[in-house]
């Protein structure tokens, strides 16, 4: 009875905070641009750019169209792809054809949160896409968290695909 | 309006060009009257630029709208708003020899399981999970022999970022595959016997818990709940797996606490360590078994298509009768290799010591086989297994099982 009374005490909400919310996505595209970023540009997802999108993900992209920032040789993306029941919501940058930065911005999954902190996207840093549009190099996985860790290695390589049908494509020097 | 000669002169050049030579015979405009013709030709241009312009605005109204839609429906897999669905099932091929001569040949719908998932709002859940076994039941147990069993039933709370409590039936955190076991992320058709014999997997119990995640890759979870009842007479005395109450009229005279820490600050490692204890693992006092603590340890380390796993699980059960019937001690380990030759192709082998109380549950074994990943959801499964009895080699087994198994 002693430990009921323990835990019960210990199940009062403590505080009313917003759990999952980690970055909004215009503080990290702020963030990524130093507070001074480009207009957002679309991608329409159609035809084979579709066809390559389903691939990748492995079912129909949710989406018509993507958001993007873009300058010089850098562009941001904010997106999102469901690991077990909730969305996961990742901010991901390439630059010169390569992953500059994962972050993840929104986790709601009950499962697998470990995939939200810097030791697990680090990763992906300096990471591009091969011609079969699999990632070059390979992610290590935490054992349940794989949905999680599914869903963000598609998103990076839903941005890479992306980035490569921008005007931001070029390998700038 | 005046207009510069050398245009004038220009359109009409065009203007003669473009009419050719079979309207050579007609009668030649004048000047005046092409000058006309381009003027509406250019209010015509002038029109559909706008309209371009309103068909742009109409499509990117049409894209904002469906974006919305799109984003107002997200949900889990099967699912639409705030309630999800989800499931895993697997049907098993068995072909096994028994070291007396005898085979066992079955098939088996082992496993159908649907999960619900319902968000009531952004910091309250309720996860719900039906499983029907090896085909459903039937009154009298025949044919259908199998169970129906609710192994999840509770609401989660966030309590703030880091910390989280629930309340209900839920899965204990023990093991590796008890909360984790759909059949596309464990190698081999079966469970492996550590994770059945000693840790009574799937295991599920009514209570309350708390749970904190941190940043550097730690966490921790702590559960108040309904303990086991294990049966003191019979062939499965003191037997560990038939102590599960399945919360059905569970008798709750003397409760259990399950606590776990578990690190996975480094990618592709877990470390993970439990405790179980019970002060009746009986429920009853005075039949010679009394207290129990379970204590169980794993390693994962999983590094590019290469992953190890180690087990240990240990059960001390105090009491005199329990000590006579040398189930005092009941523990197990077991150690898995495995390869990713391609994406959707890896190869295992596994090794378990088993040590129970029935003379059935104290053996060796080896499994050795493959999963195929036809899609990163659905896995074809098969596996050798060769088991020695410690004690009664009428017991040793050896064949194949084959298994199709999804999730979604």
């Amino acid at each position: 009875m002693r430990l009921f009374t323990l835990l019960l005490i210990c199940l009062l909400p403590i505080e009313a905070l917003s759990r999952g919310v980690y970055q909004q996505p215009t503080d990290f595209i702020n963030d990524v641009f130093q507070n001074n970023p480009p207009a957002a540009k679309r991608l329409w997802i159609t035809g084979e750019r579709k066809k390559i999108s389903n691939d990748i993900l492995g079912h129909p992209p949710r989406s018509l169209r993507v958001r993007y920032w873009g300058q010089d040789s850098r562009t941001a993306w904010i997106l999102e792809e469901i690991g077990k029941e909730k969305p996961i919501t990742v901010g991901i940058v390439i630059n010169k054809n390569r992953v500059e930065r994962v972050k993840v911005l929104i986790f709601l999954e009950s499962r697998g949160w470990e995939v939200r902190h810097d030791f697990f996207t680090e990763q992906f840093k300096n990471i591009g896409l091969q011609s079969n549009k699999e990632l070059d190099k390979s992610i290590d996985g935490i054992s349940g968290a794989t949905l999680s860790v599914r869903a963000l290695k598609k998103l990076s390589r839903l941005a890479l695909y992306l980035h490569s049908q921008t005007d931001f494509a070029h390998d700038a020097s | 309006m005046k207009y510069p000669n050398l245009l004038k002169k220009s359109v009409l050049l065009t203007a003669l060009t473009a009419t050719g030579l079979a309207q050579a015979a007609a009668p030649t405009p004048t000047l005046e009257e092409l000058w006309s013709v381009i003027q509406a030709q250019q209010k015509q241009i002038e029109q559909l630029k706008k309209k371009a312009v309103r068909t742009d605005e109409k499509v990117e109204a049409t894209g904002e709208m469906l974006e919305q839609q799109v984003a107002n429906n997200q949900s889990g897999h099967g699912g639409k708003g705030k309630t999800s669905i989800g499931g895993y099932g697997e049907l098993h091929y068995n072909n096994l020899e028994n070291g007396d001569g005898s085979k066992d040949k079955e098939i088996d719908l082992h496993r159908f399981v649907l999960f619900f998932g319902h968000e009531f709002n952004e910091r309250t859940r309720f996860v719900g999970e039906l499983e029907v076994e090896h085909g459903g039941v039937e009154a009298d147990g025949s044919p259908l022999g199998g169970e129906v069993e609710v192994e999840q039933a509770y609401v989660e709370f966030d309590i703030n970022d880091e910390f989280s409590a629930k309340g209900g039936v839920f899965l204990l955190p023990v093991g590796i595959i008890n909360e984790t076991h759909e059949p596309p992320t464990f190698y081999g058709v079966e469970r492996n016997p550590v994770e059945n014999v000693i840790i009574p997997a799937t295991w599920w119990a009514g209570g309350a818990s708390v749970s904190g995640n941190f940043a550097n890759g730690i966490s921790a979870d702590f559960a108040v709940h309904s303990g086991l009842k294990v049966p003191t007479t019979g062939s499965s005395a003191f037997r560990i797996r038939s102590g599960r109450q399945k919360i059905s009229n569970a008798d709750a005279n003397d409760l259990a606490m399950t606590g776990r820490v578990k690190y996975t600050g480094v990618p592709g490692l877990e470390l993970s360590a439990s405790l179980n204890y019970q002060s009746d693992i009986t429920q009853a006092s005075g039949d010679g078994a009394d207290d129990a603590t379970l204590l169980q340890a794993h390693a994962i380390w999983n590094r590019g298509p290469f992953t190890a796993k180690a087990l240990y699980a240990s059960w001390n059960i105090d009491g005199d009768a329990v000590k006579a019937a040398d189930g005092d001690k009941q523990d197990g380990y077991y150690v898995e290799g495995s390869y990713k030759l391609t994406k959707d192709f890896g190869i295992f082998a596994r090794y378990n010591d088993v040590d129970g109380i029935r003379v059935q549950d104290e053996f060796e074994q080896i499994d050795v086989g493959f999963n195929w990943w036809p899609h990163e959801d659905v896995v074809v499964k098969v596996d050798y297994v060769d088991r020695e009895n410690n004690n009664d080699g009428d017991r040793d087994l050896d064949g194949f099982n084959v298994g199709i198994g999804y999730q979604f």
